[in-house]
């Protein structure tokens, strides 16, 4: 439960109707209005937005180039390209991401290419793909192969069976893994820090942009809000997972 | 009812498949004919269904050929090939109902969903399951979905429906009432069905012929009452049925009968066979129900031995008796049959008897 | 023939010839925007730094020599060795070796619990667990921040129950920097430990009861050994983002407690402003942690044929 103290603690004061983070002066909605409506409001709106589109587009590139991607790992048999395809998804996880937002900053200044929103959602997809990855090759490994065969033994072509049969009995599998990636992304601090252009803030940046300069109440009313979303989407894949298994 | 065509429906000629160092299948040729209720059978990894997922489509053989009524189908894809399989586990899709499930194979090839409802709604009303067409597979019973994979398969029309066991995951109650259920829609529909079990009794119930396999090869093809009454080799006479596989040395082989000897001595008269010569080291098969036991010796050959168990087994006697210094042999005798029950008393002398017929002389 | 049967789980070939193509996307990304750079980044290690950031293309070794040896301000004076650098990844190594233990002392129990509970309470256990997990990091640590403040809640809390006189000066230490890290990363801990106990097949405890084993006896020498692949996975997934952590140290730690992390984030976005030594403060770090991982992946390899079912 000691996971739970902090986050507690921060959403309680959220609340604080008080203007500095110390004292209590009883329960108000004030800072979550001062979201809309403050001093920092537009920033933080701007950082928002930006933060929705990269996870958004982030997460769909990702979910379709790891759902090709389990496609041909785990019914693609040779096991020479499986080890070798494992090994480099792997990657993002592996090396630390520090390592990774130094390299793809680096590689983007070699290659010249002006830092910016589209630098982000490269950097996005790429470390989100393991992610995606995961859960959505699990799923196809509890698919058994004979309802392909099925299909096809039915006269259906490879992508009629792709789309008509594997997809749907994928797509659990592939809820979980875009929500991750959705979460990863809008998550993500380190890489966004690096590869960002001047100017262009995302949520957990523009955060950790005022926290330097001390947190304030308005802080802790956005990371209240951030963290729901995050709640809210791993419950989501969680019932998705679950509604499921019941259904087997 | 249509009879068994001559035309031939399918002809596999020295089919080779290996997967790594295992070879599945070795030279197998058959000829199987239109609307014919044609069988596989065998024990695990003999290759049958290897054989049948070969010309299903779903494995590619290394060698040979297969011919679709004359035209060769190697190298088509599942997709394209008339034939249609009902999967083990029936691999109904989950996500569909039943109804769709049916008409999936009708929209591949094309029609549109309005033309292929109707079909599809006959194809359920034939396994007679019309009630049951909105359902999800979950909700099925394991005899149900049988029946449906069933319909899925034949709604296309296949010019053979290829079977993979399809009843083994039943109770013996059902399995035994599909069995009939499956012959009869055999003969309604005139579609040639593959079939392919381990179980020996299902193949004799229903095949008009059968293709006992083992190791990748073909034992014997033949009729059910061929393969029980005239099995060519050892194999063959143990897997299909019960029996008593006794080595015996050929001596003498004359106007078409050979004259071997037992252990211990004992001398049997049986039918000559090719293969089989004088001073051959050979085994002959004897079915537990052709042997007769008597106090006395009989005119016929009787060989005399001890009873050293007595089993009953509900409409039968299962005796088992030791011939003196020779092999030990199963009797079978019905229960209404059973007259002095004195002789099958544990340790009691007595002789059995094998007619001339009884037993079949094998190859090794 | 039943090894081409469909059973679940099995990798089979239904896209064998698509495999190409499906595999495309995902080797561009990768090798273009992982390979390629962690590339680039080597050969950025050997150039010549240009003030402000960016580099000139003339190969030096003077970026790994910075960070080794010291030259004096002019580079005349005899060679010593640098300590500045070095002793931050030790510094580092120690943070997260004590965040890995930490974690594990109470990862472990909580595992252990965890897998010990009926079989549908378990799933809502691990979902617990992992909330957090997906929680923003920036967020978590912000939290842990804010609760360690001179005169945050803690403290408060502290004074209330009398156990302290006067506020705790936590936040910019060593210790806050600890609970940062183990607060980030323990679900990494508990849950592979728990996948493996989970695993674990309790009868051979009872098995070692019978023949004589004591409590304590039954945990060292049957418990631990079977599920030491999962407690193995659990340090190696706490200790290598410790190791590389910027969140914690920054927030957490002030100048004093400077990690690899802020060290890299230094080079690049700070005044330091040395491109070269950042890739190879960032070269360095990644080959501790490749070494790390191979010695496990060795060891997973090893422990496998006799880990059995």
């Amino acid at each position: 439960m000691i996971l739970y103290a902090p986050l507690v603690i921060v959403t309680i004061y959220s609340f604080n109707d008080s203007k500095s983070i110390i004292t209590w002066q009883g329960f108000s909605l004030r800072w979550y209005f001062d979201m809309f409506t403050g001093p920092e409001s537009a920033k933080f709106k701007v950082a928002a937005s930006n933060s929705f589109i990269i996870a958004i587009v982030s997460a769909t590139v990702a979910t379709t180039i790891a759902t090709l991607a389990a496609t041909a790992i785990v019914r693609g048999g040779a096991a020479r390209y499986r080890t070798a395809s494992l090994g480099l998804l792997s990657l993002p996880l592996m090396v630390p991401e520090i390592v990774t937002a130094v390299a793809t900053l680096i590689f983007f200044n070699t290659i010249g290419f002006s830092r910016g929103l589209t630098t982000i959602i490269l950097a996005h997809i790429v470390f989100c793909i393991p992610f995606a990855y995961l859960p959505i090759a699990a799923r196809m490994q509890g698919i058994e192969d004979t309802y392909e065969q099925a299909a096809m033994d039915l006269y259906a072509t490879k992508r009629q069976t792709f789309t008509r049969i594997l997809l749907p009995l994928m797509m659990p599998g592939i809820i979980s893994g875009y929500l991750l990636a959705f979460i990863v992304s809008l998550d993500d601090f380190i890489i966004t820090n690096f590869v960002k252009g001047a100017g262009v803030e995302t949520l957990p940046t523009a955060i950790f942009g005022a926290v330097k300069m001390g947190i304030k109440p308005n802080i802790m009313a956005i990371s209240t809000a951030l963290l729901l979303v995050s709640v809210v989407f791993v419950t989501i894949s969680y019932f998705v997972a679950k509604a499921d298994n019941k259904n087997k | 009812m249509l009879p068994v065509q001559n035309q031939v429906a399918v002809n596999v000629r020295d089919l080779v498949k290996q997967f790594g160092d295992f070879t599945a299948l070795r030279n197998v040729s058959l000829a199987i004919k239109d609307n014919e209720f044609f069988t596989l059978l065998g024990p695990s990894g003999c290759g049958k269904t290897t054989l049948l997922r070969t010309i299903a489509g779903f494995e590619h053989q290394d060698e040979g050929e297969i011919l679709l009524f004359g035209d060769s189908i190697a190298g088509l894809p599942a997709n394209q090939r008339p034939v249609n399989t009902v999967f083990q586990n029936y691999a109904l899709f989950p996500h569909m109902s039943v109804l769709e499930n049916v008409m999936f194979g009708l929209e591949m090839l094309g029609s549109s969903k309005a033309e292929a409802r109707p079909l599809a709604h006959e194809m359920l009303e034939l396994v007679r399951l019309g009630e049951f067409a909105h359902r999800k597979p979950a909700q099925l019973s394991g005899g149900q979905a049988q029946r449906v994979a069933l319909a899925r398969a034949l709604a296309p029309k296949p010019k053979v429906l290829l079977l993979d066991e399809p009843l083994s995951a039943l109770d013996l109650k059902l399995r035994k009432a599909m069995q009939l259920e499956l012959k009869a829609l055999q003969r309604e529909t005139g579609i040639t069905f593959i079939f392919v079990t381990h179980d020996q009794e299902e193949a004799l119930t229903m095949s008009d012929r059968i293709a006992v396999m083992s190791a990748g090869e073909i034992q014997q093809l033949g009729s059910p009452k061929d393969i029980y009454e005239h099995p060519d080799n050892v194999f063959v006479a143990g897997f299909i049925g019960e029996t008593n596989l006794l080595p015996v040395s050929v001596d003498e082989i004359t106007n078409g009968h050979a004259h071997c000897h037992l252990g211990g001595g004992h001398k049997v008269i049986c039918s000559a066979v090719e293969g089989v010569a004088v001073g051959n080291d050979v085994h002959i098969s004897v079915r537990p129900e052709r042997l007769r036991m008597s106090a006395q010796p009989s005119d016929q050959q009787s060989l005399p031995g001890t009873v050293v168990e007595t089993v009953y087994v509900g409409s039968d006697v299962q005796s088992y008796v030791q011939l003196n210094e020779g092999p030990l042999l199963t009797i079978r005798t019905q229960n209404s049959a059973l007259g002095k029950q004195a002789i099958f008393a544990l340790g009691t002398q007595t002789y059995v008897t094998m007619e001339t017929g009884a037993a079949r002389l094998l190859q090794d | 023939m039943e090894h081409s049967k469909g059973a679940a789980g099995a990798v089979t070939d239904t896209y064998a010839k698509e495999r190409v193509w499906l595999l495309m996307p995902t080797w561009l990304m990768l090798s273009i925007l992982v390979v390629i750079p962690v590339l680039i980044m080597l050969v950025y290690s050997f150039l010549t730094k240009e003030f402000r950031g960016g580099v000139i293309w003339e190969f030096t070794f003077a970026a790994y020599d910075q960070f080794f040896f010291d030259r004096g301000l002019f580079g005349d004076e005899p060679v010593k060795i640098e300590w500045t650098y070095i002793s931050i990844y030790w510094r580092s190594i120690w943070q997260a070796g004590l965040a890995t233990v930490l974690s594990l002392l109470l990862g472990f129990p909580t595992a252990y619990y965890i897998a010990t509970r009926p079989q549908n309470s378990r799933a809502v256990w691990v979902f617990l667990i992992t909330i957090p997990y997906w929680v923003n990091l920036l967020i978590r640590t912000v939290s842990m921040k804010f609760l360690l403040r001179e005169n945050g809640p803690l403290n408060d809390f502290l004074l209330m129950i009398e156990v302290i006189d006067e506020p705790l000066r936590l936040i910019n230490t060593a210790l806050a920097v600890q609970l940062g890290l183990f607060y980030s990363y323990l679900p990494f801990m508990v849950l592979p430990i728990y996948a493996s106990i989970e695993r674990y097949n309790f009868t051979l405890s009872e098995a070692a009861s019978d023949l004589y084993a004591t409590k304590f006896a039954t945990l060292t020498r049957v418990i631990l050994p079977s599920i030491k692949p999962g407690v193995i996975a659990g340090c190696i997934l706490v200790f290598v983002p410790s190791l590389g952590a910027f969140l914690a140290p920054d927030l957490l730690g002030g100048a004093k407690n400077f990690m690899i992390g802020s060290l890299i984030e230094e080079q690049f976005k700070g005044s330091a402003g040395n491109w070269p030594f950042g890739a190879a403060a960032s070269m360095i770090l990644l080959s501790m942690v490749l070494i790390l991982l191979m010695v496990f992946s060795r060891q997973q390899k090893k422990a496998q044929p006799q880990g059995g079912q």
